[in-house]
C-alpha cells in the first residue's frame, strides 16, 4: 500500500516535471526553434503570382522571351532587353551602372529580372506597380532603349511571324502597348531562381551548406539582422532604405514619395542569386559581397538620412566571411538558357 | 422649483452631448507590416472631425506614418518598437496613410 501510494506519487511527481517542461518550454522557445522557425520563413513558394488579366500560358511566355532578346524593340535596332538584362551576368549587366542607348551610363545599375515576379513594385525607385507597367518603361526612356511605342509597334505588325506568334498568345486582342507588355511581363515571370543550395538546406539536407554559410545564417538573422530588410522567401521586404552610401546624391524614392525618410532611399533587392549579380547596390558602388558586407558592418558612410535600423555591427573577419559564405548558397540551379530563333 | 429642474435637465443634456461629441482617441497598432485595429487588419477606419489617431509600432523594426491627401498632410517620421506617435484629424476628408518604409502598409481614414 505505502509503494503503491509512493509509486503514485512518483508518478504524479514525473507527470508534473514532464507537464513544467513543457509549459517552460512553450513559454519560451529554445534558440532551435526560434532558427527553424527563421529559416521556415525563408520557404520558397511553389507558384509564382501572376495577375487575373494575363494568365501565365506557354504561348505567351515564348513571345515574351522572342520579344526580351529582340534588338528591334529599341529606337536604334541595336538594345534588347536582354543587352542589360544578360541571363549570362544573372540577368543584368556586370556594369556599375547601366549602359544605354549611344552607350550612354545611366545613373542606376541594371537591377537583375530574376525573381522580379515576386516584388511588390518595380525598378530602384519603385515607381511601377507591376511587370506589365515596368516593361515598357526601357523601352521609350532615352537614355535606354530609346523607342517610341508607335516605331515599335509598327515594326512587330510587319513581321508576320509575330503578327501569329501575338494571335495564339493573346487571340483577337492584337499587337498594342498592352499585348506587348504583357508578353515580355509573361516571361519575366519564368525567371526564377530557386533549388539553391540554401533551400536544400532549410529542407533538411544538413550538410547542403558548409559549416561557415550555417553560421553566416545565424549572424544573418542574428547579431547583423540582415532580415529586417531582406526578409521572406525572396530575401527582400519590397521596402525603402537609406543605406548610407558614400556620395550618394541620387533621392531615389523621395521622387515618388516626398517625405523625409523617403530621400536616397532604394528597394531592398533580392539576395537570390546575389553571387551572380556584382557589382552591388543602386550605384554600382562596391564589386564584391565583402565589400558590402563591409560597408553594413560600418554602420553606412553617410549618416544625414540613414535607415535607423543600420548601425555599427562589430562582425570579426571571422564573421564577416561567414555572411559571404552562406550569401553565396543563394544561387539556384542554374538552367540553360536558349537564345530563341527571332521572326523576320 | 420649475427653473431649478429645467436647469438640472438642460444640464444633463449638454453633459450628455459633451460625451457623444467628445473626441476619440483611437489607437492603431503596426504589426508584421499592417495597420491593425482592435486586432484586425486596418484597411479603414472611420473618424469624427476632432478624433485622434495614435500609431503604435509593434514590430522589431522601424515603421514611418505618413498622408500626403489634401484633408490632412502629415509626417511622423521614423521610430522604434514600443513607441507611439499621435495625429488630431481636424477637417473632414478621405485621407490615405501609409508607411513610406514599408509601402504595402496602407489603410484609409474616412473622416466625417
Amino acid at each position: 500500500m505505502g509503494e503503491f501510494v509512493i509509486r503514485c506519487h512518483r508518478r504524479t511527481f514525473s507527470v508534473l516535471a514532464l507537464a513544467a517542461v513543457a509549459l517552460l518550454a512553450s513559454a519560451r522557445p529554445s534558440a532551435q526553434t526560434s532558427t527553424d522557425h527563421k529559416k521556415k520563413s525563408f520557404s520558397f513558394p511553389g507558384t509564382v503570382p501572376v495577375p487575373a488579366n494575363n494568365k501565365l500560358t506557354p504561348t505567351r511566355v515564348k513571345l515574351g522571351e522572342m520579344l526580351f532578346f529582340d534588338p528591334r524593340l529599341s529606337g536604334s535596332n541595336w538594345i534588347s532587353c536582354a543587352t542589360c538584362h544578360n541571363p549570362g551576368l544573372g540577368w543584368s549587366d556586370g556594369q556599375p551602372t547601366a549602359l544605354g542607348n549611344g552607350m550612354t551610363a545611366g545613373k542606376r545599375s541594371t537591377p537583375s529580372i530574376v525573381n522580379s515576379a515576386f516584388n511588390k513594385l518595380q525598378m530602384w525607385d519603385g515607381r511601377f506597380g507591376s511587370l506589365e507597367e515596368q516593361a515598357v518603361g526601357p523601352m521609350q526612356a532615352p537614355s535606354e532603349m530609346n523607342g517610341s511605342i508607335e516605331q515599335i509597334l509598327a515594326k512587330l505588325k510587319s513581321v508576320p511571324g509575330y503578327v501569329q506568334a501575338f494571335e495564339k498568345a493573346y487571340p483577337g486582342e492584337g499587337i498594342t502597348k498592352e499585348t506587348l507588355a504583357k508578353a515580355v511581363a509573361s516571361f519575366e515571370r519564368t525567371v526564377i531562381s530557386k533549388n539553391s543550395p540554401f533551400d536544400a538546406w532549410i529542407h533538411g539536407n544538413q550538410t547542403a551548406i558548409s559549416p561557415s554559410a550555417q553560421r553566416g545564417f545565424d549572424l544573418f538573422v542574428g547579431k547583423a539582422s540582415c532580415d529586417v530588410c531582406h526578409s521572406g522567401p525572396n530575401f527582400a521586404d519590397d521596402g525603402f532604405h537609406n543605406i548610407g552610401l558614400k556620395a550618394n546624391t541620387d533621392e531615389g524614392r523621395y521622387a515618388k514619395t516626398p517625405v523625409r525618410v523617403s530621400k536616397g532611399a532604394f528597394k531592398t533587392p533580392t539576395l537570390r542569386d546575389i553571387a551572380l549579380t556584382a557589382p552591388y547596390m543602386h550605384n554600382g558602388a562596391y564589386r564584391s559581397l565583402e565589400e558590402v558586407v563591409d560597408h553594413y558592418n560600418r554602420g553606412g558612410d553617410d549618416r544625414q538620412n540613414l535607415d535607423p535600423n543600420i548601425k555599427p555591427l562589430g562582425l570579426t573577419d571571422q564573421e564577416k566571411k561567414d555572411l559571404v559564405q552562406f550569401m553565396k548558397t543563394l544561387s539556384g540551379k542554374q538552367v540553360a538558357v536558349t537564345f530563341p530563333r527571332l521572326p523576320q | 422649483m420649475k427653473i431649478s429642474r429645467f436647469i438640472g435637465k438642460a444640464a444633463i443634456l449638454v453633459i450628455l452631448c459633451s460625451i457623444a461629441l467628445a473626441a476619440e482617441d483611437f489607437m492603431v497598432e503596426q504589426k508584421d507590416k499592417n495597420f491593425v485595429y482592435k486586432g484586425a487588419k486596418a484597411d479603414m477606419l472611420k473618424l469624427k472631425v476632432g478624433d485622434a489617431i495614435q500609431f503604435k509600432n509593434m514590430d522589431p523594426y522601424f515603421h514611418n506614418v505618413f498622408s500626403l491627401s489634401d484633408a490632412k498632410m502629415f509626417d511622423l517620421g521614423s521610430y522604434p518598437q514600443g513607441q507611439s506617435k499621435s495625429v488630431t484629424f481636424d477637417q473632414p476628408g478621405k485621407i490615405d496613410v501609409e508607411c513610406a518604409i514599408h509601402p504595402q502598409m496602407k489603410m484609409t481614414v474616412e473622416v466625417k
